[in-house]
């Protein structure tokens, strides 16, 4: 396919349906939703069906109906309608179901606004509903990546049987950039054959049973085990992230993702050209977070500063893999302002020039 | 004109019909031991439902869903598929299934609490949509697995762990008709009432069953088939008064019958000023 100017939430929509999904359960709300217009027209082309739910509870449900029927499955949404989602996410992570969730994040708490945002972070990705789990999560900084990772998240989601969320500020969602998609991209060679999903029971399989309820101590301690041992596969092999500048040396390293990293590259290659020595950290994959890669980044820089839209989440990260070995300074914007690149240099110099506080312990 | 011949049964005929089984265990049912309390209708209704998947020969492509409340092990009995779905959301979970796999049988097995409380909005927008899903509705008038705490069906008066003095109505409502509720709707559906407390009630249940299932095998229409049902261990009745409980206090007020076929249309209301 030739190159296409889409907007974000169109090239997930269509992504989404060149990776052989055929099927999309969701509710309105703003700022995600061409993501469904899109699909209501475009899903009855390709054979494929669309439902509006009468919620994202009964979206989220669908989901589980489907996925465990064995089909590739869709639904976006927005903060406050993500929230709400979390209780099928839940028992998809208990029942090991592979589903794409897409989270075009907006201002919160509460109803919040409209506008763009990353305060969804920790929501998405220290789990999001009740009990032990984590859900892979996949941020994108352009419309092209918010394609390919959507493609890939239903790829991830299939290999480890677990829902995989791609984290979208609302910036993505309603940017327009050039896109190039494959006709078809057909699922990996490597995924295994969905042989635990209800599809009929014919006697020739064990039967079927999509369930997150184990009422025995032990059975479900096993079962925890089991996922916790998922997850550390996952950590394992699916980290992704991009660096800017890592080539010789720079006393300043800024760690953002999503669209904020956008901004981020633009002030850094100004103050490059200035002879200020920063490079940049971009976290692809915030479930698996690449603490590895991070904290091996941030051996040459004498700081780091991260930008976020929200009051300090992905910060927790950063301090994490870092501990106390590089002062971690901060800048970020809630309500749905967005960082312009000003801003983000002048923090930058001010890190520099030592004109900044570190983030405290409390 | 000869006389017509008379068959004799020779003793080793006669012997082998008469320990032939006359009454078997479903295929769709598992040889496996409920969980349920002795005198609880579950056990009925479980089978009804078997007897059904059996004879429309759908059991191998049958999905059923669970619900959350006393049948949520339900996917251990029957001998299908099965979905364990979160409180309420099983006429979603069925919905998923069905539009991702349409040649499935999908059906819900759901209680008062599941579906008439916090499965509300689910179950209305399924039946809404005709959806091509059968649900099998229990009505036992109480939250059983929680430990007999009110439930949205719970009769006027009623007690129970969480209406220590009986259901006031002018609090709680009255008991919601589902039955009733479902068949409002516009969508054409089969919609219909039975009980399970009489053997002659369990009979025509079972039609009703059968008649759901078959409206969904035909890809017709959303069809929901609500039982009553005992529950003498948060009744607080043995089993024998809890059957005559459902006589005496619960069918007066949920009339059995069949409250919606496929080509009903709407019901036509009286016209103003005749009331």
């Amino acid at each position: 396919m030739a190159r296409k100017l889409m907007k974000g939430t169109e090239a997930i929509a269509e992504a989404a349906i060149r990776a052989g999904c055929r099927l999309f359960f969701g509710y309105p709300i703003t700022p995600q939703n061409e993501i469904p217009e899109y699909l209501s027209h475009r899903l009855p082309q390709v054979g494929g069906t669309y439902v509006q739910a009468e919620s994202e509870v009964a979206a989220s449900n669908m989901l589980y109906g489907a996925s465990g029927a064995g089909v590739r499955v869709l639904t976006s949404s927005s903060s406050p309608g993500i929230s709400l989602m979390q209780e099928a996410v839940s028992y998809m992570a208990g029942a090991e179901l592979p589903v794409v969730i897409v989270n075009i994040m907006r201002a919160g708490p509460g109803l919040g606004g409209i506008l763009p945002s990353q305060a969804d972070y920790l929501q998405a990705t220290k789990g999001g509903g009740h009990g032990d789990y984590r859900v892979p999560v996949l941020g994108p900084w352009s419309v092209q990546e918010a394609a390919n990772l959507t493609m890939e998240a239903f790829d991830i989601a299939d290999r480890y049987r677990t829902p995989v969320m791609v984290l979208g500020d609302g910036l993505i969602g309603q940017m327009m950039e050039p896109v190039e998609l494959p006709d078809e991209r057909p699922p990996a060679p490597d995924l295994p054959p969905k042989t635990w999903a209800s599809t009929g029971w014919k006697g020739d399989r064990p039967r079927a049973v999509i369930n997150s309820l184990y009422l025995d101590a032990d059975t479900l301690e096993a079962h925890n085990r089991h996922l916790q041992q998922k997850y550390r596969q996952i950590r394992e092999r699916e980290r992704r992230f991009q660096m800017r500048f890592e080539e010789g040396d720079y006393d300043l390293l800024v760690v953002a993702y999503g669209t904020v990293a956008r901004v981020a590259l633009s002030a850094i290659e100004e103050l490059r050209e200035q002879g200020r020595r920063v490079a940049l950290f971009r976290p692809i994959s915030l479930y698996p977070y690449p603490y590895r890669e991070l904290a091996a980044a941030a051996e040459k820089a004498r700081a780091v500063l991260v930008l976020e839209l929200s009051a300090g989440q992905m910060l927790e990260d950063v301090r994490l893999a870092l501990g106390r070995s590089r002062p971690v300074h901060f800048h970020g914007r809630t309500g749905g302002h967005l960082i312009s690149p000003e801003e983000a240099a002048n923090r930058m110099v001010e890190v520099l020039e030592g004109r900044s506080q570190e983030v405290a312990d409390v | 004109m000869s006389s017509p011949a008379v068959l004799e049964e020779t003793p080793a005929a006669a012997s082998e019909r008469t320990r032939a089984p006359v009454f078997g265990h479903p295929e769709s049912l598992r040889q496996v031991i409920t969980h349920y309390c002795p005198g609880c209708t579950h056990g009925v209704i479980h089978r009804l439902i078997a007897e059904v998947l059996d004879e429309l020969g759908v059991r191998e492509r049958t999905v059923g869903v669970s619900p959350v409340g006393c049948a949520v092990l339900a996917y251990n009995y029957f001998n299908t598929d099965m979905h364990e779905a979160s409180h309420g959301r099983a006429p979603a979970v069925a919905t998923g299934i069905k539009r991702g796999r349409p040649d499935l049988v999908v059906f819900t097995y759901q209680e008062d609490g599941d579906l008439a409380s916090i499965g509300l909005s689910e179950i209305l927008h399924c039946a809404n949509r005709g959806e091509k899903v059968t649900v099998i509705f229990v009505n036992n008038a109480i939250y059983g697995m929680t430990g007999g705490q009110m439930a949205p069906t719970t009769m006027p008066g009623q007690v129970t762990t969480t209406s220590p003095l009986g259901r006031d109505v002018s609090l709680a409502g009255h008991p919601l008709r589902i039955a009733e509720l479902v068949s409002a709707l516009r969508t054409p559906a089969f919609i219909a009432r039975g009980a399970v407390h009489t053997p002659l009630h369990v009979v025509e249940a079972r039609r009703l069953v059968r008649r759901a299932f078959q409206y969904q095998v035909e890809g017709c229409c959303f069809s929901l088939v609500e039982l009553l049902s005992t529950c003498p261990t948060n009744w607080g009745i043995p089993p024998h008064e809890a059957c005559a409980w459902v006589e005496k206090n619960m069918v007066p007020y949920y009339p059995l019958g069949v409250f919606k076929t496929p080509d009903g249309g709407d019901r036509a209301p009286r016209p103003l000023g005749r009331e």
